[in-house]
């Protein structure tokens, strides 16, 4: 029952999706390298209007023109960390997917690291500590029983569709 | 009870965490440029299209520069605030007119004739302010968007606070609401007067 109201939720959020036709797509630039390089460098980089997507792959407006600057500083022999610079002069770290690492954002790098390690200590800590409480009681005749019958009887079962 | 104090501390600290961080605006991204010197150019103006304005001619005085366009639908949410500001005529004011033509969805700048844009751009910049007011000193016209890149534009309207010696002091993304124009742009710019 459940699962078939999934489906039809499913079914019901992909007929409200908006039918938007695609653009056609802008042809490459003649250049195949210059474009290799524009999608390396474009996948590090955030789209500042989207904010979660790369500006190698955003079709915001803004990443448009950047993608255009970015192309013409490759042609003009720039490399990739003075491209880099150049974007971040502009729009600061945050357009970096990988930020430097500075005293701002340590906590950004190592935190979830951090975080991650002290929820593995208690984890290990919890569980050493059940190990010691939990005694090997057998069960009784009576609810070996029950046991049994629960194992046995498939109508007793509960949660199954 | 002692079984619940962690979990519940936690619970707490998740909470806190989530009401600040969930708070905080997304789009006020720090901008690298507050401190450093305005990026030049040399743009046309809207009002005498074959001159130009450069940051340079405001050396001396502190003044804004308001990055808009007739599209941009949170402009007209700021404008009013704008026009109070230059009734006031305490600072000047420029507006940097954003990708008037290129900027519009709806408009396709390869099937536009060469010639045309900026006569469009002029044509629409002016006809925006005539209906809803014009308190720019003057606008320029940044067509295809260059200079709104070194000004590390992403949203329009920004506004940046320029001191005498033309170095930028502030920028604002984002509509100007009337608490941000007395709260924070007021202050400093009777600071950077005196």
């Amino acid at each position: 029952m459940r699962r078939w109201l999934m489906l039809l939720l499913l079914a019901a959020a992909s007929l409200g999706s908006p039918g938007v036709p695609a653009g056609e797509a802008k042809p490459l630039a003649e250049d195949e390298l210059t474009e290799k390089r524009l999608i390396a460098i474009a996948s590090e980089l955030r789209c500042l209007v989207c904010q979660n997507e790369s500006l190698a792959g955003s079709h915001a407006e803004l990443a448009n023109d950047l993608r255009r600057e970015i192309r013409t500083l490759i042609r003009d022999g720039k490399s990739d960390s003075e491209i880099m610079e150049f974007m971040v002069n502009r729009y600061g770290d945050f357009v970096r997917y990988r930020p430097p690492l500075t005293g701002t954002t340590l906590l950004l790098w190592f935190g979830p690291g951090a975080l991650f390690v002290v929820g593995l200590a208690a984890l290990v800590r919890y569980l050493r500590r059940r190990d010691r409480a939990i005694s090997d009681t057998p069960l009784t005749p009576d609810e070996q029983g029950r046991a049994d019958t629960l194992l046995q009887d498939p109508d007793s079962r509960q949660g199954q569709p | 009870m002692n079984r619940f104090l962690w979990p519940l501390i936690g619970f707490v600290v998740l909470v806190a965490l989530l009401a600040v961080g969930l708070n905080l605006n997304p789009r006020d991204v720090p901008s690298p440029l507050v401190g450093q010197p305005a990026p030049l150019f040399a743009l046309p103006r809207l009002d005498a299209p074959e001159k130009e304005f450069s940051p340079q001619d405001m050396l001396g005085k502190p003044w804004l520069l308001n990055v808009w366009a007739s599209w941009c639908v949170s402009c007209r949410q700021e404008h009013p605030v704008l026009v109070e500001l230059a009734k006031r005529q305490t600072v000047p004011l420029i507006g940097l007119n954003y990708k008037e033509v290129r900027g519009d969805g709806g408009i396709d700048i390869d099937k536009l004739a060469p010639g045309n844009e900026k006569k469009m751009v002029i044509a629409r910049a002016a006809e925006w302010l005539g209906k809803h007011g014009n308190p720019y000193t003057l606008s320029v016209l940044d067509m295809d968007g260059r200079v709104g890149i070194d000004y590390g534009v992403y949203g329009v309207p920004e506004t940046y606070v320029i001191d005498r010696a033309g170095i930028i002091r502030m920028k604002h993304t984002g509509p100007i609401t009337p608490e941000v124009f007395a709260g924070k742009i007021l202050p400093l710019l009777a600071e950077l007067s005196k």
